[in-house]
């Protein structure tokens, strides 16, 4: 006997089987229309190879899977493709999604297949092309593509390779009908894929309550390696992570796959489903789902092609509609409600439970949280359901997550034994959503506030890289000019008669002299100059801040009393800090005027080169302003306002100094004149 | 088509808090039955008095918070208050002692923190130690002496209107102080030999205490059974509660002997109706253990160093005040984890 372990927790539900597993599987026949949705499975929707009108035959390929992970859908039976397009299907939100619409002929003829009489003639590539062509992904419930799961990232090497047929949900019996009636395909389907696996162990863990399909597999598993194992009746040990505990007694480490660990789960309809694909070339075109609920007459299992419109399925087998009657699909435990009836059955409907107000009751008002600890001794994830509830419902998502909220497998055990009546996953689902919506906001304003820093950081360089060529520039302009001159002096001295000459010279001098002191007080200035700046640029910022605080005070005094209070008291040091760099500028101011006047002459403006300079400074960052303020007005339109006063300032800066210039130009003009006329 | 949309799971178990509620109400029979036959009809004139104080609270105060007020008080958590102030009260004392204990319970401890779920502390149990600060001559004097040693025991009639006070006749000749009030007063001026001789103590551990507590015991099992509660927190109470009086209290001649810690006084009561409030205690197997311990750690320590005889209150209460900070470090191992997340810092 193998060793089994327990996992914590579980419930014993009423399991209501006995109403579906007493016959056979009988077959729900063919319908007149199929209505098959194009994403049945997690990953990339397969894409139509059809058109609107083409007949198409039992078996044949309708849309290939495209990407990674993905599988194909085939038609269910010989027809005529009616439409491509947006139905409803079967999932919790009750989205619509691509279909393809197949009116079928009832002759159900099927196109040509390649079936294999020994798989181990394949290769491994080839058998897992073959699954994933032939259209099988998970059919326990989330339906992930096969064909990937059996091929594990970074080559993990699988040890046990488990198949899940434990099937603990209440009411459905879809997979031990299966075991019984099939269970050498669900076994031949295992050992294809344990070739491609190499597992050193192959289980099948069945709970306890389904004798028959033990006493069936293990029939059929007698000349294998294959070892079933009976586990206790306990909901939920068909969950993947409590089965792995049960049969290996080891955990699937949080945020890895069980791979990690050396374990692979697949269920047992899955395994048939690829025994048909390799052997008789036949892709997923129907399951068995198990139909009951008080609501339906011929309670049972059935052979439903996929894409069955579920109406028409439940006529076929007497649908009692009641007042507030549900319809689930799946079990009582995890499946979810449908709105209406005119869906499609898909690839991982296991079961369609049409159940009476009676059966299961509606949801009684929930009562307050008592503490009870009822739902933690039932969490199969070992978590703390009511601290969970209290943190999804406070809205305290971190500390929800920091307790593991995310390892939660919406069993529903919790709320099974609440007995407060308190739909404790609802509010898990809620949390959840919640949280991932924050986190994928909290990404993208990162990646606003990155590229908003990248660019303002390119602006910047361009900038300064600008800046210092325009520098290089007029330095060497004003050598050139300073050499010409000197040149002219220099020849005015040679040339001219001495009278002319001393006016020359003094001329000559003058300029140096002037050229001299420009420089000195150039140098005078460089210092204090810098701090000027950045003092005034402080100030700004120091009105700017103080400006928004007053319009948050204000805000506040009117509706958050408490806040303003806080917010006048910043108010008052903001206010202080913009008169103290006030000071502190004035101060500077003084300082400069008065370096300014110790100098020996009177002052002579600043040279016309330099006013120059000053004009195409002003100008080209009144541009840039202009630039960002185009940018602001598409991305941030707060910033617009602030820019646009800022702007006004700078055209006035660049009007002062074009005065400035053009006052000099024409005292320059002036003197030349003079110059020329004397 | 009429069909509901409702979110998994669809099925619901049997369990219902109301029904919790009741089976503690019913829990607590055996010991009212042993507390009127040993002490009289008091504590059962207390229950009844206590229960109709409490349902009229609450129905007041969910009347003026606008609630439901059948709903809410189908939750029977205010009778279940009412009745173990009724039971954890003296047997004789004043109507008004409850009224105040029960009021202040309900409306303040319970209601004021938000209602039934949200109070941190365990509303009897400040309702109890409320009028035991305020009013401790009522309420060290009013504890009916066990009516076999009485020659004339009161009747029904006599006890109701002693404790709605129309009888002039003064009750002292019907009182006694209890066991643990005794033996704790006696020892110190004597030996264990001599004090046992007061008749209070009875042929076994404490006259009558002993099968009240034996009754409690009984009730707090069947609960147990019941799975309204673990083993966890009683458990580990009586467990922390034996070994403290086994360890310093060793020498009957000097403190209050084990048994006497056991089964006298509240302690069965305290143990298995009133440590066990889910509400207000720790939430994890491994922080019930803690809790229960502490309130058993307390309650000998205030029995033997504090000026209160008894100390159930008081201790519930101090370890209500620190199951919080007990949750935040016995969060459980998550599956999948190699440890538990402990403290309120990420931990992985
Ligand atoms: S089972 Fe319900 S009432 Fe009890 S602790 Fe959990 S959430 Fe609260
Ligand atoms: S639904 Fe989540 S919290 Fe509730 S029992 Fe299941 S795993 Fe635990």
């Amino acid at each position: 006997m193998k060793q089994i372990w327990d996992f914590h927790g579980g419930i014993h539900p009423k399991e209501n089987k006995e109403q579906s597993n007493q016959d056979g599987i009988s077959d729900a026949g063919i319908p007149p229309r199929l209505i098959l949705p194009l994403q049945q499975h997690i990953g990339h929707r397969a894409e139509p190879v059809v058109s609107v009108g083409d007949k198409v035959l039992k078996g044949q390929l309708i849309a290939k899977a495209v990407g990674a992970i993905s599988v194909a859908v085939h038609a269910p039976t010989s027809g005529s493709v009616t439409a491509i397009e947006d139905h409803p299907v079967p999932h919790a939100s009750g989205m619509t999604d691509l279909c393809v619409l197949i009116e079928t002929d009832g002759k159900d003829s099927w196109c040509e297949r390649t079936p294999c009489e020994d798989y181990s003639t394949l290769s491994k590539d080839e058998l897992l092309s073959r699954i994933r062509n032939a259209g099988i992904a998970g059919m326990g419930g989330a339906g992930f593509p096969t064909a990937i799961k059996l091929h594990p990232p970074r080559q993990d090497k699988v040890n046990t390779l488990i198949l899940n047929g434990a099937e603990c949900e209440p009411y459905i019996t879809s997979d031990d009908r299966l075991m019984r009636e099939r269970a050498s395909e669900v076994i031949l389907g295992l050992e294809i894929m344990a070739y491609i696996l190499q597992p050193g162990e192959c289980l099948i863990g069945v709970e306890d309550n389904k004798p028959e399909a033990i006493a069936a597999l293990r029939e059929a598993a007698k000349e294998t390696q294959v070892e079933v194992v009976t586990i206790p009746t306990k909901y939920p040990s068909g969950g993947e992570k409590q089965l792995i505990k049960i049969l290996t007694g080891s955990e699937v480490p949080h945020g890895r796959i069980p791979a990690d660990i050396g374990v692979m789960c697949q269920n047992v309809a899955t395994a048939a489903a690829v025994y048909r694909a390799i052997r008789f070339g036949e892709p997923l075109i129907s399951r068995v789902t198990t139909m009951t609920g008080d609501c339906i007459a011929n309670k049972g299992n059935q052979n439903v092609l996929i894409g069955t419109p579920i109406d028409w399925l439940l006529e076929q087998n007497g649908y009692l509609n009641q007042k507030g009657s549900r319809l689930v699909m799946g079990g009582p435990m995890m499946g979810f409600t449908l709105h209406d009836t005119k869906l499609p059955v898909v690839k991982t409907t296991n079961c369609l439970l049409a159940a009476t107000n009676k059966e299961l009751t509606p949801p009684q008002p929930a009562q307050a949280c008592i503490r009870c600890g009822m739902c933690s001794e039932v969490c199969p994830a070992e978590l703390l359901p009511q601290q969970l509830y209290w943190f999804a419902k406070g809205q305290e998502f971190e500390k929800a997550e920091h307790h593991n909220l995310f390892d939660c497998i919406e069993c529903g055990a919790c709320s099974y034994v609440c007995p407060s009546t308190i739909p404790l996953v609802q509010y898990y689902r809620y949390a959840k959503g919640e949280i991932k919506q924050i986190k994928a906001d909290q990404e993208k304003s990162n990646q606003a506030r990155e590229r908003f820093e990248f660019r303002q950081e390119r602006i910047e360089r361009e900038k300064a890289e600008k800046e210092a060529k325009r520098k290089a520039r007029a330095e060497a302009a004003a050598k050139a000019q300073a050499a010409k001159k000197e040149a002219a002096a220099a020849k005015g001295t040679a040339a001219s008669s001495p009278t002319e000459g001393s006016t020359a010279n003094d001329k000559a001098a003058a300029i140096q002299a002037a050229l001299q002191r420009v420089e000195a007080k150039k140098q005078a200035q460089t210092a204090p100059e810098v701090t000027l700046e950045s003092l005034q640029k402080k100030l700004l910022s120091a009105e700017d801040k103080l400006s928004k605080m007053e319009n948050a005070w204000k805000d506040a005094v009117e509706n958050n009393p408490e806040r303003a209070e806080k917010l006048a008291t910043a108010v008052e040091s903001s206010k202080t800090n913009v008169a103290k760099l006030n000071a502190q500028i004035s101060e500077m101011n003084k300082g400069t005027g008065q370096a300014g006047g110790s100098e020996p002459q009177a002052p002579v403006g600043p040279s016309i080169e330099e006013l120059q300079k000053n004009v195409d400074k002003a100008k080209s960052k009144l541009q840039l302003m202009l630039d960002t303020l185009e940018d602001a007005k598409l991305n941030h339109p707060d910033r617009v306002e602030k820019l646009e006063r800022a702007i006004t300032k700078n055209h006035t800066r660049v009007s002062h100094a074009e005065t400035a210039l053009s006052e000099a130009t024409n005292a320059k003009k002036t003197t030349e004149s003079t110059e020329s006329n004397g | 088509m009429g069909l509901m949309t409702i979110t998994s799971p669809h099925a619901h178990g049997p369990r219902k808090t109301a029904n919790l509620m009741r089976v503690v109400v019913i829990a607590t029979l055996p010991g009212l039955f042993a507390l009127t036959w040993f002490f009289g009809w008091g504590n059962l004139i207390n229950v009844i008095w206590c229960s109709t104080v409490a349902l009229l609270a609450e129905s007041a105060i969910l009347l003026i918070r606008k609630r439901p007020v059948s709903f809410y008080l189908g939750d029977y958590s205010a009778l279940v208050t009412g009745v173990l102030l009724g039971l954890a009260l003296p047997p004789l004392a004043p109507w008004w002692v409850s009224v105040v204990a029960v009021g202040f319970a309900i409306i303040v401890a319970k209601h004021l923190y938000g209602g039934m779920g949200y109070n941190p502390f365990n509303p009897a149990m400040v309702g109890f130690a409320l009028v035991l600060i305020s009013f401790p001559v009522a309420m060290t004097t009013s504890w009916a002496a066990p009516t076999h040693l009485l020659d004339n025991p009161m009747s029904f009639l006599d006890t109701l209107s002693t404790i709605f006070g129309f009888s002039t006749q003064s009750i002292d000749a019907f009182t006694m102080a209890t066991p643990l009030d005794v033996y704790k007063h006696e020892i110190s001026h004597s030996v264990a030999e001599d004090v046992v001789k007061n008749p209070v103590f009875g042929q076994f551990i404490a006259h009558g205490w002993e099968w009240v507590n034996i009754a409690f015991l009984a009730g707090g099992l069947f609960l147990m059974k019941k799975g309204v509660f673990t083993w966890h927190t009683p458990i580990s109470m009586l467990f922390a509660l034996a070994l403290m009086s086994l360890i310093f209290g060793w020498d009957a001649d000097q403190t209050t002997p084990p048994l006497l810690h056991l089964f006298a006084g509240a302690t069965m009561l305290g143990a298995f109706f009133i440590a066990t409030d889910p509400v207000t205690s720790a939430v994890s197997p491994q922080g019930k253990l803690i809790y229960g311990a502490g309130i058993g750690i307390l309650t000998y320590v205030i029995r033997t160093y504090g000026s209160y005889p008894d100390a159930i209150a008081f201790s519930v209460l101090l370890m209500n005040f620190a199951a919080p900070l007990i949750d935040v470090y016995t969060q459980p191992r998550t599956y999948g984890y190699a440890k538990a997340k402990r403290g309120t810092k990420e931990a992985e």
